[in-house]
């Protein structure tokens, strides 16, 4: 098992580089600058910022420059907002993201096992019937529809929750933001438990396992659930993707100081610093959880681990 | 000679058929696909509704008076009009919403086509290669798959979009390299145990090059769950696009798709609300339509389920 986690972790690496360096120079061939402004700055002027900022250098340096950098934390500055470097603003809004993505992550899971799992279990009865039309709903809406909606609804007409913002993080401003964020997870999770569970509950072990005479709680708690949730978890890795891209738009819609707030406009404005730093938190988030995904599979999947 | 129980009825019955040279057909597997599929209700009416859509996006706008950029002066933010013509209202600038909503609904179906198929393109390609050579090539090839899908990608669509422009044809294609990963995998699983049967054998023996052998008698024999996964596809891409829309980064005006639609909508639709209404019902039927259909036809084409 530790040679197992040991690999992964050394695997992860390149992977982060290889992201880093693509990143990197796909911002930097890009036409544009961060000092393009409806009005051309004196050329003597742009000459200085370009060299405060090490843009004059050539692209490689500046490429090794920035790696070296990061390997000591430090972002870099950010070229648009000048009172802050990258790391600061994204210190600032990190812990809005974590904690929107994964009170997401933990309820969207645990309501999506649940439902799939009841689902299964009940298969073509009714309560089956009604929580495959409301996994439905939570995958065919797009969350920023889901987020008007619930605005409109909760916000506006029923006045129940504020609409947007933040005020410190109290909980009332969080149900709406997290709800959006909950329900497609949820759906996906739902309807992969619920396909899984099924193929489980027809095997032949299962039957065994009835005719040996236990019971069904027994059934599911012993036999059923461990393996039905092979596929669930290595959904994990890329339905925590998913949520963080949806962050992005429910950080824009609920005006929420998330780390994704200015990304779209940091790369509108080639803020190379700030966009950069950003992708590389959001990359740095996903191969964390994916690598504890993979050992939760490990966990769960003996064959897994002599590979 | 008849016995007591049903089942021997049946077999008589057979065994006096047999005789007469009646005997019942026996079924292909598209036959039996295409009995599943028409059995499965949500999945016919789905196909109903897309084609209603598809219809409604690309003839509508030739009955209707107004079309997607015209601005009428005397009909700024009005709800719907039946006498002036327009029969879902109008927006700020005065255009008419209904020819909005199918300009919309043109521009996402399209994006849809074109990204699938070169989503479809890409990832047959690759997981087939990937599949048949196996070993090194087979290892480094999904090793990059598995770092692709590591990756906040929509990250960097967005900034591919931002940099290179607000170009349609771009936008297709930066969605389709998007959506591959998925299909390379399912294509590659296929290809391992396709290249293990005697077919491939047989053409290997006469003399068949690898290209031959991987485009002529593997690729065709994907066709099953290419086109369930491709019809799954869809719906992921009209969602991608009609995200990156809502965004801001979609098509340009006065050009329009169901995002930037829903986009312009979301923030009015207390004072105005036939500008959310209209394009969030055509977006969310279309989807679930969609998956209705790609759940159909993965019911009908794989058997394994039931």
């Amino acid at each position: 098992m530790f040679g197992y986690v040991s690999r992964r972790v050394l695997s992860a690496i390149p992977i982060a580089l290889i992201a880093v360096t693509a990143c990197f120079f796909i911002l930097r061939l890009a036409p544009g600058g961060p000092f393009d402004g409806e009005r051309a700055l004196p050329p003597a002027t742009l000459a200085n910022l370009r060299a405060h900022y090490n843009l004059d250098l050539p692209l490689i340096q500046q490429y090794f420059l920035y790696v070296w950098r990061l390997l000591h934390g430090d972002f870099g500055p950010s070229m648009v907002y000048n009172d802050f470097t990258v790391a600061q603003m994204l210190w600032i809004g990190l812990p809005f993201t974590l904690m929107l993505g994964f009170s997401a992550f933990i309820i969207g899971t645990a309501v999506g096992l649940f439902a799939g799992a009841l689902s299964a279990v009940n298969q073509n009865k009714w309560p089956d019937y009604v929580l495959v039309m409301l996994v439905m709903v939570g995958l065919v809406v797009p969350n920023f529809l889901m987020a008007a909606i619930l605005q409109l609804v909760f916000g506006v007409y029923l006045n129940w929750f504020p609409a947007g913002g933040w005020q410190n993080g109290s909980l009332v401003h969080l149900i709406l933001p997290v709800t959006v964020l909950v329900l497609p997870h949820a759906g996906r999770t739902a309807r992969l438990m619920r396909g899984s569970m099924i193929e489980v509950l027809g095997t032949n072990y299962i039957r065994t396992a009835k005719a040996k005479g236990l019971g069904q709680r027994l059934i599911l708690a012993r036999h059923a659930i461990k393996p039905a949730l092979l596929p669930v978890v290595s959904y994990l890795g890329p339905g925590l993707s998913y949520l963080l891209t949806g962050s992005l738009i429910v950080e824009q819609v609920f005006a929420l100081p998330g780390i994704g707030k200015y990304f779209i406009s940091a790369a509108l404005n080639r803020d190379y610093g700030l966009v950069l730093g950003t992708t590389i938190l959001y990359m740095f988030i996903i191969l964390a959880v994916n690598l504890l995904v993979d050992i939760l599979y490990a966990w769960l999947d003996p064959k897994v681990r002599y590979h | 000679m008849a016995g007591l129980t049903g089942k021997d009825a049946v077999l008589t019955e057979y065994a006096k058929k047999l005789e007469t040279l009646d005997a019942p057909k026996g079924r292909s597997l598209t036959q039996d696909a295409t009995r599943r599929m028409v059995r499965n209700k949500a999945a016919v009416v789905s196909i109903g509704v897309v084609l209603f859509i598809v219809l409604f996006a690309f003839l509508g706008p030739y009955f209707l008076p107004w079309t997607y950029d015209k601005i009428d002066w005397s009909g700024i933010r009005k709800p719907p009009n039946f006498e002036a013509g327009h029969f879902a209202g109008t927006d700020q600038n005065g255009r008419d919403m209904l020819a909005r909503i199918m300009q919309g609904t043109q521009m996402s179906l399209i994006v849809a086509g074109v990204a699938t198929l070169v989503s479809v393109i890409i990832g047959v390609v690759y997981g087939a290669i990937a599949g048949y050579f196996g070993g090194r090539v087979d290892a480094v090839m999904m090793r990059f798959v598995d770092i692709m899908y590591a990756l906040p990608y929509i990250l960097f669509v967005i900034i591919l979009v931002v940099i290179f422009g607000r170009n349609p044809v771009l936008l297709f294609v930066g969605i389709g390299c998007l959506e591959w990963l998925t299909m390379a995998r399912i294509v590659r699983g296929q290809t391992l145990s396709i290249k293990e049967r005697e077919f491939v054998e047989a053409a290997r023996a006469s003399g068949a090059s690898s290209w031959a052998i991987i485009f002529r008698h593997i690729v065709p024999n994907l066709t099953g769950p290419v086109v369930i996964y491709a019809t799954l596809t869809i719906p992921e891409i009209i969602l991608t696009e009609s995200f990156l829309s809502y965004l801001g980064l979609g098509v340009q005006e006065p050009q329009t798709s169901l995002g930037t639609l829903i986009s312009f909508g979301a923030p009015v639709a207390e004072t105005l609300p036939w500008m959310l209404i209209g394009p969030a019902v055509v977006l969310v039927s279309l989807l679930l339509c969609l998956t209705y259909i790609g759940d159909g036809l993965r019911d009908a084409l794989d058997p394994k389920d039931r």
